[in-house]
């Protein structure tokens, strides 16, 4: 697998949520994710890129999200960055706690964690920044194995 | 593919058949419309046949736990029929599928209802 790299700058719309989603689908196929590991990418993609819109830049036309992919023989790395004030991690509740349980919201985070290898959030006053990483395993890394 | 419902009525309870995603955004909104709309009528006995559905993301579980709520908070019941695998999956790393009444077979489904 020849590295690549490919950026986006996209509104703050549900467009351009449904469009991370089907870009990370295509790149974490071509990169020989099975079907499911495709999925799980693509839902923490399309989790973040909500995140992004509603909660970072909500929906304000001046800001964007800037989404890039990044793959090499051993991990498909997705960042996507809001221009928003920033989140405060502090107050995401643990969506499992019983007393939340019953929230309507407030899983995305936690679904984003349950289905990457690592996930890297970086709050700051000019917006978030979050880093997904998936690792490839064989024969989507060129035949060899990923470093484990 | 958006979500469709399309609803029928068997023994009192009304079924509710869902094709496609729940997710942020229109699907959310057909669910949430639909689901308001019949206990608006005075229908209290859901069953959500998520046999179709495909995809599910985290707007769309909330939209399903609204559902959940606002029916039992109206005396009714919902439940939930034929889960796809990826929704089965999401519902269990949630621990959402022990606060549902989730239900594999139409016809003991609509007998579960209580009279």
């Amino acid at each position: 697998m020849t590295e690549q790299r490919v950026s986006y700058t996209l509104d703050s719309t549900l467009e351009t949520v449904n469009s991370a989603e089907e870009t990370a689908t295509k790149i974490a196929s071509e990169a020989g994710f099975d079907e499911e590991e495709v999925m799980k990418i693509a839902m923490a993609v399309r989790e973040a890129a909500v995140n992004a819109v509603l909660h970072g830049n909500a929906y304000d036309p001046g800001k964007k999200v800037i989404v890039n992919f990044e793959r090499n023989t051993r991990d498909l790395v997705i960042t996507i960055r809001d221009q928003g004030k920033g989140m405060d991690m502090s107050k995401i509740p643990d969506p499992l706690a019983p007393e939340n349980l019953l929230k309507t919201s407030g899983r995305g985070i936690f679904l984003i964690r349950s289905f990457m290898d690592e996930v890297e959030i970086s709050p700051s006053q000019t917006g978030t920044e979050i880093k997904l990483t998936k690792h490839v395993h064989g024969p989507a890394a060129g035949g060899k194995e990923a470093s484990q | 593919m958006s979500m469709k419902t399309s609803t029928r009525q068997v023994d009192g309870v009304t079924i509710v058949d869902c094709s496609g995603r729940i997710t942020l955004g229109e699907g959310s909104v057909i669910l949430r419309d639909t689901v308001r709309d019949l206990l608006s009528k005075g229908n209290k006995k859901i069953l959500l046949n998520l046999g179709d559905v495909n995809y599910i993301d985290s707007s769309g579980i909330g939209e399903l736990v609204s559902a959940f709520t606002a029916v039992k908070n109206q005396g009714g019941e919902l439940k939930l029929l034929n889960l796809t695998k990826k929704v089965h999956d999401l519902l269990q790393i949630t621990k959402l599928y022990t606060v549902f009444d989730v239900k594999d077979d139409e016809a003991s489904a609509v007998k579960a209802f209580a009279k």
